[in-house]
């Protein structure tokens, strides 16, 4: 059957191994004097212009996950998947706010992880330790996560064979070949690839949202089928508007969903790599755009319902597999060229993220366990080394989830890594702008609110999947005694317990006067910006005299 | 070098961080989380219902927003 897609999938093919090979001549762009240094693989010299940043954060927060999920919540619920659009209009304010005291103290302390930031803030290792497995492991199944994504195209494309290793053999080899260039060149190959990925992007999301409404009735047409599909389902919480139940887990999904996502090691590892503070400040106005794509995105959901599109049949016997949607639907409506582009515009969308992602996991792999536990002696370059191996055993891993777990485990597993990542917001965000939390405090929180996060989660059934655990983030307050049929993000619950936790335990610890680590930060590093005297070789007095260039 | 004192930090680098203007990005925070706002079909906007334009809307709010702080809170 994979004949019919024959245009599609040489498409397809030809454009994702021309991105690869840029993936390897990306190690010689902006080649620096010496590649051997954690800050060149792993940060990219954290030289990025305004541009490259754009392209690289964009390309690193909005996934190709993102991108067939989204519609597919909206094809599924209707208005509680919008929830992406306040969720990724929140985090820029957020992000301008609170990351940029975070790039500004890594600037000037060299630092490259949020674990890093939390030891010399706390005098802490142990809780950079638990910062730093966090991280890990709420990344590992966001890598997966990715090929979930490159799957329903390669499955749209009729590319599934009988048998495990038939069925992802597609999919071993795309992450062999992302290893391989991750490998060499680090950061610096994502942040060329997102170039094409993104304008791929924006132009198959331009033609579809013009061509598919003038196609299929118009807007009001597409929303009129979205609303009869839903008033004609059984279940009571799907409408494209929110219900009186549903209202309070849509705020507090956005909320918490942006608050983690400024805490996910690969955002840091984005922002990290630009080159001041100017070019982070500028880009919270210009990332929004990718926010409107995603708007817009979402949308393709409904047009997938009032093109009549059924989903593709999952693993399971009998279960549907609704990520399918939205690759059916260029199948469906568009031609076959076409159709291979916004493919290849969903592959190689997998392949930016899951290369941030992962060399952000095997960053605070060698600097916070390797570095901390294992050698401490260890030169950047030795660091460099660690890095680009652990990079390798974290895609692997991710393939593995795939190839032999059921992938709705890494489904799962993510939706637990956004409300895990969560708990280290007392120490990585506060912490930015309090010392006031005691160490203690802060690891008492953290194992309350991860406690309380997975007993939540527990305790949440699914009725369309029949399971009985881990069915959603939504958690119906009656659980907890109330006499009501809301739901509430479990995240954002446990986040708030973990910092009610760390205030009492601080509060004691204080009283009873438990020595505190100390604070290698001055108040004065959470602005240092480019060329700031404390880092640069530059007599402080000249610097200092340097007028800032006016823009 | 750790010998030489480290440099005063200029009045203007200090205040930066702590510019009044800050608190207007509590706005594009705060009013995409306010359900009664758009949690409604009509008016409609080129068919789309008032959720789902207002909402998008919002992400101007959002660029307005930071794009304004940041031009006010530049160092000049």
């Amino acid at each position: 059957m994979w004949r019919d897609h024959l245009t599609e999938i040489i498409i397809f093919a030809v454009l994702f191994l021309g991105v690869s090979a840029m993936g390897f001549v990306a190690a010689r762009w902006r080649r620096p004097d010496d590649m051997a240094h954690l800050d060149e693989w792993g940060l990219g010299g954290r030289s990025f212009g305004g541009w490259i940043t754009w392209f690289l954060v964009g390309g690193d927060l909005y996934t190709a996950y993102t991108f067939v999920a989204v519609p597919a919540l909206l094809f599924g619920a209707g208005a509680a998947g919008f929830f992406a659009v306040p969720y990724t209009v929140i985090i820029y304010p957020l992000f301008f706010l609170v990351l940029i005291r975070l790039w500004s103290v890594s600037h000037r302390h060299g630092f490259v992880t949020p674990a890093d930031f939390v030891r010399t803030r706390f005098g802490s290792p142990t809780m950079a330790l638990l910062v730093a497995i966090t991280g890990i492991v709420a990344t590992m199944p966001y890598i997966a996560l990715q090929l979930v994504g490159i799957e329903a195209v390669l499955k749209t494309m009729g590319l599934t064979g009988s048998g495990v290793l038939a069925r992802h053999a597609p999919i071993i080899i795309a992450f062999a070949i992302l290893a391989a260039y991750t490998y060499q060149s680090g950061l610096r190959a994502p942040a060329l690839i997102a170039f094409v990925k993104d304008t791929l992007i924006y132009l198959v999301i331009l033609v579809a949202i013009i061509y598919l409404p003038y196609k299929l009735g118009g807007w009001s047409g597409i929303f009129e089928a979205a609303d009869k599909k839903f008033d004609a389902s059984a279940s009571a919480t799907d409408g494209i508007l929110l219900n009186a139940n549903n209202q309070l887990q849509y705020i507090t999904l956005a909320l918490g969903s942006a608050l983690a996502l400024f805490l996910y090691p690969h955002s840091v590892t984005g922002v990290l790599a630009s080159r001041n503070r100017d070019v982070i400040k500028r880009n919270m106005s210009a990332l929004p755009a990718y926010s409107l794509l995603l708007g817009l995105i979402a949308l393709l959901g409904y047009m997938a319902i009032a093109a009549g599109i059924k989903p593709l049949p999952g693993n399971a016997a009998g279960s549907t597999d609704s990520n399918t949607v939205v690759p059916l639907l260029f199948d469906a409506k568009f031609p076959d060229w076409f159709a291979g582009i916004a493919f290849a515009a969903i592959g190689i969308g997998a392949l930016v993220p899951a290369a941030i992602m992962s060399i952000a996991a095997a960053n605070l792999f060698t600097r916070n366990i390797y570095k901390e536990y294992l050698r401490r002696d260890a030169t950047p370059a030795q660091e460099a080394s660690v890095s680009k191996v652990a990079s390798l055993v974290v895609k692997i891993g991710a393939v593995a989830c795939i190839v032999f777990l059921d992938p709705q485990f890494s489904i799962d597993l993510q939706l637990i890594g956004g409300v895990i990542i969560l708990q280290t917001l007392p120490s990585v965000a506060l912490g930015l702008y309090t010392r006031w939390l005691h160490r203690g405090g802060l690891v008492a929180g953290w194992i309350a609110g991860m406690g309380l996060g997975m007993w939540m989660l527990y305790q949440i059934p699914n009725a369309a999947t029949k399971r009985l655990h881990f069915g959603g983030s939504a958690f119906p307050l009656s659980k907890f005694g109330f006499d009501t049929p809301k739901t509430i993000y479990v995240g954002l619950v446990a986040v708030v317990v973990n910092l009610v936790v760390a205030i009492v335990v601080t509060a004691i610890l204080r009283a009873g006067k438990v020595p505190d680590g100390v604070d290698g930060t001055q108040p004065d590093d959470y602005f240092a910006d480019e060329g700031d005297p404390r880092i640069t070789p530059t007599p402080p007095e000249e610097a200092y005299a340097e007028p800032a260039p006016r823009v | 070098m750790d010998t030489e004192p480290r440099p005063e930090p200029t009045p203007v680098a200090v205040n930066r961080d702590h510019s009044p203007w800050n608190w207007l990005l509590l706005i594009p925070i705060v009013v995409p989380l306010l359900t009664v706002l758009f949690n409604a079909d009509s008016p409609r906007l080129f068919g789309f219902p008032r959720f789902y334009w207002l909402q998008l809307a919002f992400i101007l709010l959002g660029v307005g927003t930071t794009t304004l702080v940041y031009q006010m809170t530049r160092r000049r």
